[in-house]
């Protein structure tokens, strides 16, 4: 292997959003679609930081763009989850199948 | 192989393997666990990537942050029979092609595409840099951003409060009979 | 006289030698070398942790006009290493109804937490075991860490009490983070870096302490640290006459043992992050370095032992409120003073 260079990085951060999609698309429980969510970010945050580092060395701007990206998703994360307590108050439960109730 | 390679490919296990665990695992508390361990992977990325102001505030915000608040929620939520309860739609073949046909064009793409990588030296990624971009050129994005959290934490605040977001409404199914007004009560 | 880092420099280049001789590369020196100076770290740490549970015994005695351990050893000395070989001998037992997994890597999780603290602590002149850059960033970010360890604690041992402990513990450190890290926040505007080195490189003469310079900063961080180590008055999660034990009520024997020794090594750390921050590290006329070090970090946990037996403990709202309503605020306010009086100054 001569030495890791940026399509490394980008393919690790393909698989964990690719492992995201999945777990988003396919779990019941409100919560765990919100941790594929998480894991989503975090494969974005480490392409970020991997084309910052490769392709702009001399500035940081990949990693202030990921900041941001840490702090929105924080903002994100809170205000779902007060969602889902919401949620749970009312109805017992946070499968997403089973919350439908503003269909026609 | 040097240090970095070796450190990049285990890592790089840890984050894939806790990943899957995270989207598969029966019990959600479990699924909480694998997750803070692939937020620190991702850490120790970012670390490998010469970006260790990142990799400290990754640790701090979302695995002693956003994790525990993950960890509240599922603690809050948790049901009691949780052995009957399926924990995957019936969406998994779909889901699994979707998502493997998502990686196969993204491998592909990184594979053929030739990047502009420079070779210059690489900027110090402890704090200096990274304020000054924060205070000149990205400060609009900061002053947003931190009205965006202000924004979050009054939502947050609002929709979880026990009298529920809407003021004197009685949510379904939380008390039997309707609350007296104060004016009803015997006050001796 | 007396100066370890010579030494210290001189086993590096011995283990260096001695593994480029059994023919590995330099990636091997550096696991090798990293591997050494970790365990050496935390053997010391641990040894100074039994020192500790006797002087808090003692000094709790003390305090309530009693004697203390006076048996075993001169003064009681060897109780701890008594009671460690009794935990020790104990069955591990782990109740039914737990959650396995988690309840097995809850302690591991709370002791390497309060361990990899001292990765970037000066021990003294060229002790360290990792000058990070970012070395105080990283202190405030491992102390986040051990709040997953309370949770898993509390959620694994399926219990009321120690499901409210765990509650309570991640409610009052992650409460706390934010005081302290205003607080530290203040020294590293002075120091210019975050560098745990370079911060006690700027403290060499006493009227050089920041202590001078951030007094309130100090305050604010001690008062936000015993709260982190979970110690009387912010004791409530593991409060004996409230919760049992809080999150270790289903612990016993060794796994318990984790968890007692990670409150003691997270209060020297909380006391060795404070000497580094405020009180000069380990400058000092005549004596070693490293002893200059330990005896400042001593005085700070006899502190914040005394405070354990003097001090009756905050009820659950008015130890939040105190944080949120008093302690960030005089923070800020702190920070703000900070940055005005450095900009006139420059």
């Amino acid at each position: 292997m001569a030495g890791i260079g940026l399509s490394h990085y980008l393919a690790l951060s393909a698989v964990v959003f690719c492992i995201g999609v999945y777990g988003m698309l396919t779990r019941r429980s409100a919560i765990a679609v919100l941790m594929a969510i998480e894991l989503m970010f975090n494969a974005v945050n480490i392409a970020l930081v991997a084309f910052g580092r490769y392709v702009t060395p001399e500035t940081v701007t990949g990693q202030v763009v990921a900041a941001f990206t840490i702090a929105v998703a924080a903002a994100e994360a809170t205000v779902a989850l007060a969602i889902v307590l919401l949620i749970y108050q009312h109805h017992r439960g946070i499968e997403v199948d089973r919350i439908n109730f503003m269909k026609w | 192989m040097d240090t970095i390679s070796l450190a990049f490919f285990a890592i790089a296990f840890l984050i894939i393997v806790s990943s899957l665990m995270v989207v598969s695992s029966k019990n959600i508390f479990h699924s909480a666990v694998f997750l803070i361990l692939a937020l620190f992977g991702v850490a120790g990325i970012f670390v490998l990537l010469e970006a260790p102001l990142l990799a400290a505030a990754q640790v701090l915000i979302y695995v002693g942050a956003i994790s525990i608040l993950l960890i509240f929620a599922v603690m809050l939520t948790a049901r009691i029979a949780d052995g009957t309860v399926r924990h995957t739609n019936e969406q998994v073949p779909t889901g699994l092609v979707i998502s493997l046909g998502l990686l196969a064009v993204m491998l592909y793409s990184i594979w053929e595409t030739p990047f502009a990588i420079n070779g210059a030296p690489v900027a110090d990624g402890s704090g200096k840099k990274l304020g000054e971009l924060f205070l000149t050129q990205f400060a609009l994005p900061f002053e947003i951003v931190s009205v965006l959290l202000l924004a979050a934490l009054i939502a947050a605040l609002v929709i979880a409060k026990k009298d529920g977001p809407i003021r004197g409404r009685n949510p379904v199914g939380s008390s039997e009979e309707p609350r007296l007004k104060k004016s009803e009560t015997i006050t001796r | 006289m007396f100066e370890l880092d010579k030494l210290v420099q001189a086993i590096g280049r011995l283990i260096e030698s001695a593994v480029t001789a059994l023919g590995l590369g330099p990636t091997w020196v550096t696991i090798i070398q990293l591997a050494i100076a970790t365990v050496v770290v935390v053997a010391f740490a641990s040894l100074l942790v039994l020192f500790f549970v006797w002087w808090e015994r003692k000094i709790s005695a003390r305090i309530q006009l009693r004697l203390g351990p006076m048996r075993v050893g001169w003064h009681g000395i060897l109780q701890t290493i008594a009671d460690a070989v009794k935990l020790l001998q104990k069955e591990d037992i782990t109740p039914a109804a737990v959650d396995r997994g988690v309840y097995f890597w809850a302690p591991i999780v709370v002791f390497v937490a309060a361990l990899a603290v001292y990765v970037t602590v000066p021990f003294g002149r060229g002790l360290i075991v990792s000058d990070l850059n970012i070395g105080v960033l990283y202190i405030l970010a491992i102390t986040t860490f051990t709040v997953i360890g309370l949770l898993m604690a509390g959620w694994s041992s399926n219990n009321k009490y120690s499901l409210l402990g765990g509650f309570r513990s991640a409610a009052q450190v992650v409460s706390y983070e934010v005081p302290m890290a205003l607080a530290v926040l203040g020294v590293v505007m002075f120091a210019q870096s975050l560098s745990t080195v370079t911060i006690v490189a700027h403290q060499e003469k006493f009227y050089q302490w920041y202590v001078w310079r951030q007094p309130i900063g100090f305050l604010i961080f001690f008062v936000a640290a015993t709260a982190e180590c979970n110690r009387t008055p912010f004791d409530l999660p593991e409060a004996d006459s409230e919760i049992v034990a809080g999150y270790s009520t289903e612990y016993s024997g060794m796994k318990f043992a984790m968890f007692f020794l990670a409150e003691f090594l997270s209060m020297f750390g909380a006391s060795s992050v404070a000497t580094i921050l405020f009180f000069g590290g380990w400058h000092g006329p005549f004596l070693p370095s490293w002893i200059w070090f330990l005896i400042k970090t001593l005085v700070g946990v006899f502190i914040l032992m005394w405070l354990r037996w003097t001090y009756p403990r905050l009820r659950v709202d008015q130890l939040m409120g105190f944080a949120w309503k008093f302690l960030l605020p005089l923070g800020f306010l702190n920070l703000i003073v900070t940055g005005f009086i450095l900009l006139l100054v420059k």
